[in-house]
């Protein structure tokens, strides 16, 4: 059966066109007006993924995030304004899995929606990641760009691990501090600035165009396997 | 020789002003009570009416008769203001009624009446006056008697006193004179017929006023002076048909102001001579520096002087030593023609020992007219309202006593010691002391002890002792010579005491004005410039000093001293109000708002009146004579130009703000309209035509879709830019400073721009060397992306484009450079301004002007700079520049 998606936006116009791009692309819909009828709809049709405004009249986006990362574990897409770098990352922090900034075509927004329930099927068991000329062996923790062994350190593996294991998803400061670093660790979000670009200066082509570990301005970080 | 007049061009400039146009003033001129003046004016009223004009019935006396009642009932009639003075119902012209009625004619009766305690002005015609500054035509009645300059004519003519009169000027500057004419038989038939309505108290007076003799004369004086106005009429029309005049050779009067009760009959006499003649008049008055003025003096001449400004005339006063040279001094620089002075009131001994200053004028004037007037005493029509004439310095004689006792001591005990016991240093013991006593206590204290002293020497020290008589006649010349010499020396001594005193007393006002003038010159900011001056004036003359002022429409309010007794006082906001509006001063001692708690001053500065000082005394005595108010004055022009100086700063800065704002708004709209409505219709039309048609080929359909695509990008980043500019422009903005990595964020900019750096080369070179910078990286990578769009949109297809970043000492310096035609000299810094476009045709519509303001306005926001240039080489090079701290974190790697 198709993936079901749920659309949780105020705007009828936008729900309107979501909604046929969406049935156009071949999934099924469900539409909520409000948080409190999405929260319902997604008890009584669990949806496959969530596609969420953040600015909603009652019941806001973040609390809507929070509610259904209780016992939701499907994607989240956040559609949200720009220069809402704030609200972005705490939807992130909350467990929101990507955002989309408005106003967007709807060729992207399908193409994170595809991303997403690709990344959301396969269960990361491979032990081999490839991406461009680099080929990661999670069992062996070996990095080889163009056959040629890279050396990592090891926060720089982990930090490598952790994003390809969020393939897709856009990972904040946070999440990767503490993912990397530890929750105890009291390191600041420019350590992970600072590792990010060393990762790209051994594994990007070219570390100023990074095709893979790419920058989301002000939010984070997104690892793009497929080239 | 012909010239125009200047004054007269100046009237008729005023005249033929069409801005502020000043109300007219029509007076129905009669020269008795029943000639019919009022009932005149009301029919002139019902045909003004019948003419479609707007008339109000402002005031009417009562007069009890039915015939005026009748055509008065009919006019529209403003109300009557009712107030209590002490338990008396008075009924009073409302003049703020008139005011917020805003006719276009009103109707006041009676030019001349005094208006009851407590109302805003103290004479009806001041009301008139108002009305007429509001631009109302007045419509009003009067009798010859009131004019101020036949005041004591009609007095001595008719026995009785007319206490209220109206300044020539007001009866001068009225636009038509209505005289309504009665002959004397007639009027007294009328009377006698009971048809003439005079209030009871006044019956008896009215009999000995109704004298067929008083009438004829007082009818007389009416059509003399309608005559003379018909006169000044003709004159003024063929003036302005010939715009020249013949020049002839003017008169100039000058009159002799001085204390005695008898100068106002000289003032009047010259007005009527100066209207005669029609001549320009001075009335001058004589400072003798050496002379001590007594208050009371002073006081006297400042109330001729104002009796002759209310005539018509300029008034001085003149510094000099002697006032007949003074005066002709004055009268030959000016060219007067004409002198008139009071017949000298001097007892006859003194002008036979001493020439009094008439003979003296008589003697040198030459070529000058001398005109001696008798003047008869006569009551000062306004009174010194308290002075302190009985506080004779009786501490003075006291002085003289002592002093001679004390040098009667002395001489006897250096006569008793046989020390320097000659008569000659026992005379010069006493006048020591007289010259003592001069010094102390001025000079007729002086002038008892010079007469005590030779008494009490001839008592003591002359054979024979302890008698008053004298043995050898050669003490009378001893007696003479001392007198003599005591009263030369108490003269001299008070003399030179008073110049002292004058002296210091003008040294330190100057002092005052200097220091207030130096003090007002530093500050800024009303509140600042009011409270210094307040300060300074308020410790020299004993007053609480309160600065109202006033902005364009709003209500004068107290700048400073809010909590004061005349900030709080009723009376005082009116006080001020009236004072600004008519740059007169008001309050205690003059004639508007008598009952206010201060004397308010206006501030009147070069273009407006900005506000009003308004001053209580601490004593009522402090506000007397005129150099106080002279005093007064000088500093509130020296603060109305201080804090004119101050607006005018503060407007510049405003209308240059507003200017900005303005041309932002406008720039703006254009902007908008043409940014906003290109892509719009672009939208419009092509999804219109593709819900319309159903014929269109899948390509067409797919190129029109493309439109909308790119045309709604356009209208969003348009939108972005000018959502952007608005919030850094409010201050909204708050940089988000954290420790980046410079690659990430010029990385994150090239992302962005890819689309527009499509078959471009793109060269990116940053040191590899370049720590962590402290930046916003949405703010940076904002201006990057703008940098690269202009680059992109402004240069040739193909064109290559670099970035470059270093470091150099504390500042972060980012390069963007292209290749393309460069900046146009002159342009470098205007190319950051909102709006500015490089060339509307090259923009080819895709920006909004706004991309390179932003990019100023973030870089200000970071601490930092941006700027242009154009580099050997060709193209143009954009520099940001953004300070950076020296303790970049190093992250060790491991």
């Amino acid at each position: 059966m198709n993936p079901l998606i749920l659309i949780i936006e105020d705007e009828a116009p936008i729900r309107k066109y979501l909604s046929a791009s969406f049935v156009d692309a071949g999934y099924r819909v469900n539409e909520a007006a409000s948080g409190e009828e999405g929260l319902r709809l997604a008890v009584d049709y669990p949806p496959d993924l969530v596609v969420l405004d953040l600015g909603l009249p009652g019941i806001d986006g973040q609390e809507v995030i929070q509610q259904l990362r209780q016992w939701l574990r499907v994607p989240i897409i956040v559609l949200s304004a720009r220069d809402q770098e704030a609200q972005k990352i705490l939807a992130l922090d909350h467990g929101a899995d990507d955002y989309v900034t408005k106003p967007f075509g709807t060729g992207e927004l399908l193409a994170r929606i595809r991303a997403a329930l690709r990344h959301a099927a396969s269960s990361p068991t491979g032990n081999v990641v490839t991406f461009g000329t680099v080929r990661v062996d999670l069992a062996a923790r070996t990095v080889h760009r163009n056959h040629e062994i890279v050396h990592l350190t090891p926060l720089e593996y982990k930090l490598l691990v952790t994003m390809i294991r969020h393939t897709g998803k856009v990972l904040t400061h946070r999440f990767l501090l503490r993912e990397v670093w530890g929750p105890n660790d009291v390191a600041e979000p420019h350590y992970v600035r600072v590792f990010m670009a060393n990762l790209r200066r051994k594994l990007e082509e070219d570390s100023a165009r990074p095709q893979f570990f790419l920058t989301e301005p002000g939010v984070g970080y997104r690892f793009h396997s497929a080239v | 020789m012909t010239r125009p007049d200047p004054d007269q061009l100046l009237a008729q400039i005023r005249d033929d002003s069409p801005d502020r146009k000043r109300g007219q003033l029509r007076i129905f001129f009669g020269y008795a009570a029943g000639v019919g003046k009022t009932f005149a004016m009301l029919e002139n009223a019902h045909r003004a009416i019948a003419a479609g004009r707007d008339l109000v019935l402002g005031y009417l006396e009562p007069h009890g008769r039915p015939a005026t009642e009748r055509l008065a009932s009919s006019l529209e009639t403003l109300p009557i203001r009712e107030m209590d003075h002490r338990g008396v119902r008075l009924k009073e012209f409302d003049i703020d009624a008139a005011l917020q009625r805003n006719p276009e004619i009103i109707l006041v009766d009676e030019l001349a009446h005094s208006n009851a305690a407590g109302s805003r002005h103290s004479k009806r015609w001041q009301d008139v006056q108002e009305l007429r500054e509001a631009g109302i035509d007045v419509w009003t009645t009067l009798n010859v008697q009131h004019i101020e300059s036949l005041n004591d004519i009609v007095g001595e003519i008719t026995g009785i006193v007319v206490r209220e009169t109206i300044p020539d000027d007001v009866f001068e500057s009225a636009n038509e004179i209505e005289l309504v004419d009665l002959p004397p038989d007639d009027l007294l038939e009328r009377l006698g017929q009971g048809q003439i309505y005079l209030p009871e108290q006044a019956a008896r007076a009215a009999q000995s006023f109704f004298k067929r003799a008083n009438l004829s004369a007082l009818r007389e004086m009416s059509l003399r002076q309608a005559a003379s106005r018909v006169h000044t009429e003709v004159e003024f029309a063929r003036s302005r048909q010939s715009a020249t005049v013949p020049w002839a050779t003017t008169d100039r009067l000058l009159v002799c102001v001085g204390p005695s009760p008898t100068t106002a009959r000289v003032i009047r006499t010259a007005k009527r001579m100066a209207t005669a003649l029609d001549a320009k008049w001075t009335a001058v008055s004589v400072d003798l520096p050496g002379h001590a003025t007594s208050q009371s003096v002073k006081f006297q001449i400042e109330q001729h002087f104002r009796l002759a400004e209310r005539l018509g005339a300029e008034t001085l006063t003149l510094a000099g030593n002697t006032v007949s040279d003074t005066i002709l001094d004055y009268a030959r620089a000016r060219n007067v023609t004409k002198i008139l002075i009071g017949k000298s009131s001097e007892p006859k001994w003194k002008r036979l020992l001493f020439k009094s200053v008439v003979d003296r004028l008589i003697n040198t004037s030459g070529g000058i007219d001398i005109y001696v007037i008798q003047g008869d005493s006569e009551q000062a029509t306004h009174s010194r309202p308290s002075p302190n004439r009985t506080a004779i310095r009786w501490s003075g004689y006291g002085n003289a006593l002592v002093t001679t006792i004390v040098s009667a001591l002395l001489s006897y005990i250096l006569l008793r010691l046989h020390v320097a016991d000659t008569e000659a240093n026992r005379v010069m013991i006493f006048l020591a002391g007289v010259a003592f006593v001069a010094f102390r206590s001025g000079q007729r204290p002086a002038i008892a002890a010079s007469i005590l002293a030779v008494l009490v020497f001839d008592y003591c020290f002359v054979p024979p002792f302890l008698t008053f008589a004298v043995s050898d006649t050669q003490y009378l010349v001893t007696f003479a010579v001392m007198l003599a010499i005591g009263l030369l020396i108490s003269t001299l001594t008070s003399r030179l005491k008073a110049q002292i005193a004058n002296a210091r007393r003008r040294e330190q006002r100057i002092n005052l004005l200097y220091e207030l003038g130096k003090e007002l010159s530093s500050l800024y900011g009303e509140v600042f410039l009011a409270m210094a001056a307040s300060r300074t004036l308020g410790e020299i003359i004993g007053a609480e000093i309160v600065v109202y002022l006033r902005h364009q429409g709003k209500l004068p309010y107290p700048v400073n001293g809010q909590q004061t007794l005349v900030a709080t006082h009723e009376i005082s906001l009116p006080a001020a109000q009236w004072s600004i509006e008519h740059s007169q001063v008001s309050g205690i001692g003059t004639n508007t708002l008598p009952s206010a708690c201060a004397l308010f001053v206006p501030l009147v500065g070069t273009q407006s009146c900005l506000g009003a000082l308004a001053v209580r005394p601490l004593d009522s005595t402090n506000l007397q004579g005129p150099d106080v108010r002279r005093l007064l004055e000088s500093a509130a022009n020296q603060l109305a130009l201080a804090l004119e100086r101050d607006r005018s700063v503060v407007d510049a800065a405003e209308s240059r703000l507003r200017a900005e704002s303005e041309q932002l708004r406008s720039t703006l709209l254009s902007s908008v309209s043409h940014d906003l409505k290109t892509p719009l219709a672009s939208i419009a039309g092509a999804s219109s035509t593709l819900l319309n048609s159903d014929t269109l080929d899948s390509t067409t359909r797919r190129s029109l879709l493309a439109t909308i695509m790119s045309e709604t990008e356009r209208l969003n980043r348009v939108l972005q830019n000018i959502l952007q500019m608005s919030r850094l422009d409010a201050g909204a903005a708050n940089p988000n400073l954290q420790w980046h990595v410079l690659e990430e964020i010029v990385g994150s900019a090239l992302k962005h721009t890819a689309q527009e750096l499509t078959d471009r080369p793109m060269q990116v070179i940053l040191d590899p060397s370049l720590p962590l910078v402290l930046i916003d990286d949405v703010m940076l990578e904002q201006v990057l992306i703008n940098l690269i769009e202009n680059a992109a949109r402004y240069t040739p297809e193909g064109s290559p484009i670099s970035l470059a970043a270093e470091l150099q000492r504390n500042r972060l310096l980012i390069r963007v450079r292209d290749r393309g035609p460069g900046i146009p000299t002159g342009l470098e810094d205007k190319i950051f301004e909102k709006f500015h476009r490089a060339g509307v045709s090259a923009d080819d519509g895709k920006g909004n002007g706004l991309g390179l303001a932003i990019c100023r306005a973030i870089t200000k926001l970071l601490g930092g700079s941006i700027s242009v240039s154009n580099p050997p080489g060709g193209g143009a090079e954009f520099t940001i520049e953004l300070p950076q701290p020296n303790d970049a974190p190093q992250v060790r790697i491991g």
